[in-house]
């Protein structure tokens, strides 16, 4: 007779969160980066309700003052404080990066798993990926805003217009390789033995993707949203500093970048703030995604 | 491999056709009307024509089959008739620019010179810095020489080139003067001082769009020599008795370069991409910023001609970059 019973364990089970949780706060970049984004995130979202000053307040007496302790960040040429400037760019910045990520993720995993989990689309639906990618992206993005720019003002208001159409623009011609990437993994996925026993019990096919299906592929739609936001943020960056983003009274990083390089000559530091505030933020979070993604691989995970 | 390289060939057709479709058909759907510049004063019949004169009265598929015969039919009779001086395309229509009322194609060929310098160059020295730091800190993973590299390729990657242009024009042009800001396009190479003013006007935009590549390629360059640090090859070749250098940089640089090369490859157009904004910052007048400009003056014929160049350099290099691995790499076969 020999005894098949196993020892009880002596620990409690620990939850795959945990395990990812220890990995991820043992990578010290990953760390830093993720609370400078959050802070960064939460200045900009709380700072209107406690700078004294508004985003728009013109102060024709007080323009082109250097940095002082009223006006950290000093004041651009209509006498407008730089760092309540800052702050509301900030918001518009991050809240389409974080739209737009949203935007392309659903887009991604939609087709990812449709691609992935049907053979039928799958065909038709990875040219259709392919065709995404050999789009000249940054083209087409400055195309659409010259094309549905004022129809879409027209439609929404200069602002709530222009927010839409950075969103949706970025968002569809961003979610390709969200698309491949789930693809990828939930054609391995769907010959696992729990899909399997999912599907011999009766499993509907929706509820195999919902409940079987996506909490798998969670971790490379993660680790893709960090590099969603970031992305989405270069690029909004990139189409308010050409002109062609948001009007020019309403502040984002990227239009105040554009507004301080016609001051190069005269005032080389206004540069900087923008600047710095996108490099910042967009560091932080690719420290942040790359930290997340050694957390999420079980195969780099205890090491 | 031949089989595959004509496969391939036949499906970029379709694709670049289908691309050139959408291109076209995001520009004409669109709500928007090119004579809404024209003043109010002006008839409508008047208006009427010339919205004829543009082309824009006939249907969709006739406006689309035309810019398809120009673009592939003409422009390259024209470009024949212009080395060889034969006449197959007197008297054709060409892709007209609503800006300048001359060929589009004329200005792209008078333009692309100064983005070809600029950006070839940039992407060239990008990569002269990338392999060596690559290889280097795979070389000795996890030393400070490795974590050094990986903090400044994550500042590559995230430092924007409309903040790092410019950064380097507020350092090195405003506070230094040492380098122009900007690019002169018509200054002329004829002696050693005008060689040293072109390279010193040159220097900017390619340090800006150097960085970028230098950071994406010495990350590939770093992960793929990893990838093959640790196989059994390369113990045997130590084994063998073959010196560090020859077993680095002959046996693991070779095996690692493939999927580089391919990334190179596959960089090229986006660069091209990327380099609309250097050439905005630094007044580089090559066909980025001939985009912007038709952009911004509602130019329809040079941005659908511009935006497809840019979607065939994509397809292109797409090609070469799958067509590159399978010859490089005896593993993979397609067919």
């Amino acid at each position: 007779m020999t005894n098949t019973a196993e020892p009880l364990p002596q620990q409690p089970a620990r939850s795959k969160w945990r395990d990812v949780w220890d990995q991820f706060s043992k990578h010290k970049g990953a760390l830093i980066g993720g609370i400078i984004f959050f802070t960064i995130v939460l200045l900009v979202m709380v700072g209107p309700w406690v700078w004294p000053f508004e985003a728009n307040e013109v102060n024709i007496r007080l323009r082109n003052q250097n940095p002082s302790w009223a006006h950290p960040f000093g004041t651009d040429q209509l006498g407008r404080d730089t760092f309540a400037r800052m702050i509301a760019g900030g918001q518009t910045s991050i809240s389409v990066g974080i739209a737009a990520m949203a935007l392309s993720l659903t887009l991604g995993t939609l087709i990812g798993v449709a691609a992935g989990y049907y053979r039928r689309l799958d065909g038709f639906l990875m040219r259709f990926t392919d065709l995404f990618l050999s789009l000249p992206i940054l083209p087409v993005l400055l195309v659409m805003m010259l094309l549905f720019r004022e129809p879409l003002s027209e439609a929404y208001g200069p602002e709530n217009g222009m927010f839409v159409l950075i969103v949706v623009s970025i968002g569809i011609t961003s979610w390709m390789p969200t698309a491949r990437i789930v693809r990828g993994d939930v054609i391995a996925l769907k010959e696992r033995e729990f899909v399997l026993a999912a599907r011999s019990i009766g499993t509907k096919d929706r509820q195999i993707i919902l409940r079987h299906i996506l909490p798998n592929v969670l971790s490379p739609i993660l680790v893709s949203a960090t590099l969603g936001i970031a992305n989405a943020i270069i690029t909004e960056s990139a189409l308010s500093f050409l002109g062609l983003g948001f009007p020019p009274d309403f502040p984002t990083w990227g239009r105040l970048l554009n507004d301080a390089v016609n001051y190069l000559q005269l005032y080389p530091e206004r540069v900087l703030w923008p600047g710095l505030a996108i490099s910042l933020t967009v560091l932080s979070i690719n420290y942040l995604g790359d930290g997340l993604r050694d957390a999420m691989d079980p195969r780099i995970r205890g090491r | 491999m031949l089989t595959f390289t004509i496969r391939r060939l036949l499906i970029s057709i379709p694709t670049l056709l289908f691309i050139s479709l959408v291109i076209f058909l995001l520009l004409n759907l669109a709500p928007n009307d090119p004579m809404a510049q024209v003043p109010l004063t002006v008839p409508p019949e008047v208006k009427e024509k010339m919205r004829e004169a543009l082309g824009l009265g006939q249907p969709l598929y006739i406006q689309f089959a035309k810019w398809l015969m120009q673009f592939f039919w003409i422009e390259p009779q024209v470009l024949v008739d212009h080395y060889f001086g034969t006449t197959f395309s007197e008297g054709d229509l060409r892709v007209i620019s609503w800006q300048t009322r001359s060929p589009v194609m004329d200005i792209v060929i008078q333009r692309i010179p100064q983005t070809l310098w600029v950006v070839g160059m940039s992407y060239v020295v990008g990569i002269l810095i990338a392999l060596p730091i690559g290889i280097y800190s795979a070389y000795r993973h996890y030393s400070v020489f490795d974590q050094a590299g990986t903090f400044i390729t994550m500042i590559g990657y995230s430092i924007p080139p409309f903040f790092t242009g410019p950064l380097v024009i507020v350092i090195f042009a405003v506070q230094l003067g040492w380098l122009p800001s900007t690019y002169d396009t018509l200054h002329q190479v004829i002696d050693w001082d005008s060689f040293v003013v072109q390279l010193q006007q040159m220097v900017l935009p390619v340090m800006v769009l150097a960085l970028q590549t230098t950071a994406q390629i010495s990350r590939y360059m770093r992960a793929s020599m990893l990838d093959n640090l640790n196989q059994d090859y390369v113990r045997t070749a130590r084994a063998k008795g073959l010196s560090e250098w020859t077993v680095v940089m002959v046996h693991v640089l070779r095996n690692s370069m493939i999927p580089v090369v391919t990334v190179i490859a596959l960089g090229l157009p986006a660069i091209f991409g990327g380099a609309i904004i250097t050439e905005q910052i630094f007044k580089v007048n090559g066909i980025g910023q001939q985009l912007i400009g038709a952009i911004y003056a509602n130019d329809l014929p040079t941005v659908q001609t511009l935006t497809f160049i840019f979607a065939f350099l994509i397809v292109f290099f797409n090609l070469i970059a799958d067509i590159l691995y399978g010859l490089l790499d005896p593993r993979i076969r397609y067919d």
